[in-house]
């Protein structure tokens, strides 16, 4: 796939990364919503949901929205102390530090699971 | 024995505001050659007609400014076997500008910006007047020394993906110079410029992508001063005074 | 000043976060082991005054953060502008503060 070439920048791609993981969960966030509102409306919807949710896979896909949250949380924070504290050099570290954060986040979840 | 002369296969684009595409060159190889020297080249030898623009060659005036295999860079300080991909170049006009023609673009809608933002000193002494005294070294005056060096030369502008998608943002240079001129305590226009900077087009806008900071050629970065009129606005919006 | 208005929002929004964020991942990770069981959820959070406040400030906060956020990349991507993209940023944060305050409900009350 040809990128364009000022898109191969590491900082490019912890701002896409930001702006996907924000797009993804603003999306997720209804469908949760949703299906905790089950408790009140349908409980053994809601149970029977839960208990689908024990499937590997599903684990595998709940791994990934861990991931999607912590690398989009770390992001948000690199951003702001690039707003607000004291200039430093150091922007790509700490966009490589928020990626292994998020990876480490999504492991412990993973973990959990087994 | 006759060297053959190696040839760079050079792709330029070709057109007018309505439209264009890309003609290949072949453009002979020479020591130390820069984009800028292919571009002349092919426009003495093969296209007279081809419009581009240059002033001193000499890294000075930023008037080269041109897409070089997909990133804006100042086309004589470019040397050709830093960037020639397997003997292959790309040359095209600056981004998120319109194109007069060829590789020429129109540079009005950089400047009208720069108006937008205010990014314009406003004295606030006459001549009757003894000089105001600026301490070289203090927080202010090193934020604004740190920004003060940028000639226009719109490669910054060029390389904002923010710009590109929003064409009402001011861009990096603009707001650059307003955040030199915020920090200058001689200005007399600050509350005003603050405003013309916080609004719609302005700093919120910047994504901190930094695509600014790693392309301007005097090492200059804008998204750190961005971020200096985010603190400002931030702070003037919580003290009521924005 | 409406942008610099909306940018202060979605940094204190994403501030008062960043723990909230901590405490779920926490909360997620624990909660998974074993398998997720409703009434198991539910026994932690019903009638919970902590939870419920937890969760509510995360509700509002995420509304503000999440509709401001969704502005930035419809105006940008899809070129969405003036009162269309007012209306637009109202909508989903009041989408956003419906069902989450529901869920909220949902599993204290």
């Amino acid at each position: 796939m040809r990128i364009a070439a000022h898109r191969r920048e590491a900082l490019w791609f912890a701002f896409a990364l930001h702006r996907l993981s924000g797009l993804a969960l603003a999306i997720f966030l209804p469908v949760h919503f949703l299906v905790l509102g089950l408790a009140l409306s349908d409980p053994a919807a809601l149970d029977g949901f839960l208990k689908w949710s024990n499937h590997p896979l599903v684990g595998l896909a709940e791994g990934g929205l861990v991931f999607l949250l912590a690398v989009h949380m770390f992001g948000g924070l690199r951003l702001m102390a690039l707003e607000f504290l004291p200039w430093s050099d150091r922007q790509k570290s700490l966009a490589a530090f928020a990626v292994a954060a998020a990876l480490f986040a999504a492991g412990l979840f993973l973990l959990g699971l087994f | 024995m006759q060297k053959e002369t190696p040839l760079l296969e050079v792709a330029i684009w070709r057109g007018s505001p309505t439209g264009g595409a890309f003609t290949t060159y072949s453009v002979p190889r020479q020591d130390s050659q820069t984009v800028l020297d292919v571009v002349s080249w092919v426009q003495r030898n093969r296209a007279p007609d081809l419009a581009y623009r240059f002033a001193c060659r000499v890294g000075m005036c930023g008037s080269c400014a041109m897409t070089v295999n997909g990133r804006p860079r100042w086309t004589c300080r470019t040397h050709v076997e830093k960037v020639a991909n397997a003997g292959r170049l790309e040359i095209a006009p600056l981004r998120n500008l319109p194109v007069v023609r060829d590789l020429v673009a129109d540079l009005d809608p950089f400047f009208d910006k720069w108006q937008t933002a205010e990014a314009r000193f406003a004295p606030t002494r006459t001549r009757a007047e003894e000089p105001e005294r600026i301490v070289p070294d203090s927080p202010e005056r090193s934020a604004a020394n740190a920004a003060i060096e940028c000639i226009n030369c719109a490669v910054c502008y060029a390389a904002c993906d923010a710009v590109a998608l929003n064409p009402a943002y001011l861009g990096p240079a603009a707001l650059n110079r307003a955040w030199t001129l915020q920090n200058d305590s001689r200005d007399g226009a600050r509350a005003e410029r603050l405003k013309a900077v916080a609004g719609d087009g302005g700093c919120g806008n910047c994504h901190s992508q930094q695509g600014c900071a790693a392309h301007c050629p005097n090492g200059l970065n804008p998204t750190a001063s961005i971020a200096g009129l985010k603190r400002m606005a931030a702070r003037a919006l919580l003290k009521g005074r924005l | 000043m409406l942008s610099a208005r909306l940018y202060l929002a979605q940094r204190i929004s994403a501030l008062v976060m960043a723990p909230l964020v901590l405490g779920h991942l926490a909360v997620t990770i624990v909660a998974v082991r074993g398998g997720l069981d409703a009434a198991e959820i539910l026994g932690r959070t019903r009638g919970s005054l902590l939870w419920g406040g937890f969760y509510g400030l995360f509700v509002l906060a995420v509304s503000v953060h999440a509709a401001i956020g969704l502005r930035a990349i419809v105006a940008e991507h899809l070129g969405l502008r003036g009162r269309g993209l007012d209306i637009f940023t109202w909508a989903t944060m009041a989408g956003l503060l419906l069902t989450g305050g529901r869920a909220v409900a949902a599993v204290v009350l």
